[in-house]
């Protein structure tokens, strides 16, 4: 159950997107997103549609694992596309029982709305699913070290983000571990009343917090073992270095997104 | 009578994806009522999967496994009701306690089973007394005991449900040589007292061959051999060739018998070696010619 969670996972591989400066695959992510919510019409979702399998077809991961990043935020896409048929009340009127009624610009517009953020959720499991999460996060710390003039704590918030990146499957792993032998000791944790189940969430919850607490405290200590005293003077073992394969991709996302604009002007 | 069965066990963890691996592979066994069974294995052979299956926290992907002759697995409803018969205690147990006292975090099992509180109150207290906890740690919080003390607390409370069979995945781990003597001579005099079934997962060749009937080696996710301890320990080059180890008194013998002693029998552990000794010294007059 808890492992299906695949957000901020990995999958590691050598395709070409795998290759890919993560400095620029996050601006290119952020080009993507601007390029979705630039265009105002299907077509403009087409070329979106066409550039992510595109991607997603070089990036050698099979597409049911995009699926899997997409199915846990079906409820939320289920309410934005009711709430969009339901409360559009312009154009058309295609049904109507007492006072709900869906309009064809409801219709369109839910529609619409659901393609462009599994597109959105697709786009970006692409980013997480190629790069590894300590290159993702050295990535964001040279992006944002401009923000370092202005004391903005850039490499603690990066450290900050690998810990917390790095422990999330430690975590997940803890958890089915505790729940598992808490479901040896009869806890209904998956079935029973939802009472029953509240309160056996107390018997994960208390180990997992005790757990989480001694791992802080162990890795605190780890790390000034080994001198750790921030990102001051800090040198890095693996230097990121743009190949020019890099610039032809962020090319190839920028003439896409221009183009999206250019669609979208026209029609 | 079997109390456990696996026929052609099989279990593949994530299925579909890039890391599927198969943990356990095709594996049937037949585990006797009153047994005291250890279970060895390299890390990843698969031996705590299988355990998993035990119990039903895991469900086999293909294959069956019954308990007493019924698939567990028949009624999915009644899964529950397999948890209280066949108790599994987790490798490092006392991750799992959470209660404010330790009587309460004992209860924790014999509550879910519904169980009245007079008879909840005899479990507890007759396991704490079998694991070797004193009445008077009962009201103190878990967290403050000792590790060994906080181990056996976590035993305990699976003990407590009076499962017919009891597995503990490494019991000892981590704990130091005194807690370890501790915790596996409770374990043996539970067994004598309950003459319930018990799977004992361990690294230790000494420990195993000390306490078990029977012992099941796992090798490469495959059922390497499930036989008396003797039968075991006499295949010792195998058993070094998948990475395990036998007892050092068993090499010691070995050794013996290479260079001409030899007793006939196969030696695992030191009491039954010094016996053996000292008769053959007995006969010798004395001394010891090889």
């Amino acid at each position: 159950m808890l492992r299906d969670i695949t957000i901020g996972q990995y999958f590691p591989g050598d395709s070409i997107i795998h290759k890919l400066d993560p400095r620029f695959k996050i601006v290119i992510t952020l080009l993507y997103i601007v390029m979705l919510f630039s265009g105002g019409s299907y077509l403009c979702l087409v070329v979106g549609a066409v550039y992510t399998f595109g991607a997603i077809l070089l990036s050698r991961i099979p597409v049911r694992m995009f699926w899997k990043s997409v199915k846990p935020l079906l409820p939320f896409l289920i309410i934005t596309a009711v709430l969009n048929l339901l409360l559009m009340n312009t154009g058309d009127v295609i049904w109507q029982w007492k006072f709900l009624k869906i309009t064809e610009s409801g219709l369109n517009t839910s529609l619409f709305m659901v393609i462009r953020i599994v597109l959105l959720i697709m786009g970006s499991s692409l980013l997480t699913y190629t790069t590894s999460p300590i290159t993702l996060t050295d990535a964001i710390e040279r992006l944002l070290s401009p923000l370092r003039k202005v004391k903005f704590p850039v490499h603690e918030l990066a450290m900050m983000m690998s810990i917390a990146l790095r422990f999330i499957p430690t975590l997940i792993e803890e958890t089915d571990k505790i729940m598992s032998a808490q479901k040896a000791r009869g806890a209904e944790i998956d079935t029973g009343s939802f009472t029953t189940r509240a309160k056996n969430l107390i018997s994960i919850l208390v180990p997992l917090f005790i757990s989480a607490f001694r791992r802080a405290d162990e890795l605190a200590t780890a790390m000034e073992c080994r001198c750790y005293h921030g990102g001051d003077g800090r040198t890095r073992l693996r230097q990121l270095r743009s190949a020019p394969r890099d610039y032809i991709a962020l090319a190839i996302t920028v003439l896409f997104l221009v183009g999206v604009i250019v669609l979208g002007k026209i029609a | 009578m079997a109390i456990l069965e696996t026929q052609e066990l099989t279990y593949t963890y994530s299925m579909g994806t890039p890391f599927e691996k198969t943990a356990v592979d095709h594996v049937s066994l037949k585990i006797d009522e009153g047994e005291m069974v250890g279970v060895m294995g390299h890390t990843g052979s698969g031996k705590s999967t299988l355990i998993q299956h035990f119990n039903g926290l895991l469900r086999p992907t293909s294959g069956k496994v019954l308990l007493d002759g019924k698939d567990i697995w028949a009624d999915k409803d009644k899964i529950r009701d397999v948890r209280f018969k066949v108790g599994l205690v987790f490798q490092y147990p006392e991750y799992q306690i959470f209660e404010e006292t330790v009587f309460k975090d004992i209860a924790f099992g014999p509550k879910n089973m519904g169980l009245d509180e007079a008879e909840i109150k005899r479990r507890v207290y007759e396991t704490a007394r079998d694991i070797g906890l004193k009445e008077e740690l009962m009201e103190r919080s878990p967290f403050e005991l000792s590790g060994g003390q906080k181990r056996r607390v976590a035993i305990a409370g699976v003990m407590a449900m009076e499962p017919r069979v009891l597995i503990l995945d490494e019991p000892t781990a981590g704990l130091d040589p005194a807690g370890r003597d501790k915790i596996l001579s409770h374990i043996k005099r539970y067994h004598e007292r309950t003459k319930n079934t018990i799977l004992i997962v361990s690294h230790s060749m000494e420990d195993i061959a000390t306490f078990a009937d029977k012992i099941l080696v796992m090798s490469k996710a495959k059922l390497f051999c499930y036989d008396e301890t003797v039968n075991v320990f006499a295949r010792a080059d195998e058993i070094s060739d998948i990475g395990l180890d036998v007892p050092q008194i068993t090499k010691v013998f070995g050794e013996l018998r290479r260079r001409g002693l030899d007793f006939g029998k196969e030696v695992y552990t030191v009491g039954y070696a010094r016996d053996l000794l000292l008769k053959h010294l007995n006969a010798k007059g004395g001394t010891l010619n090889c």
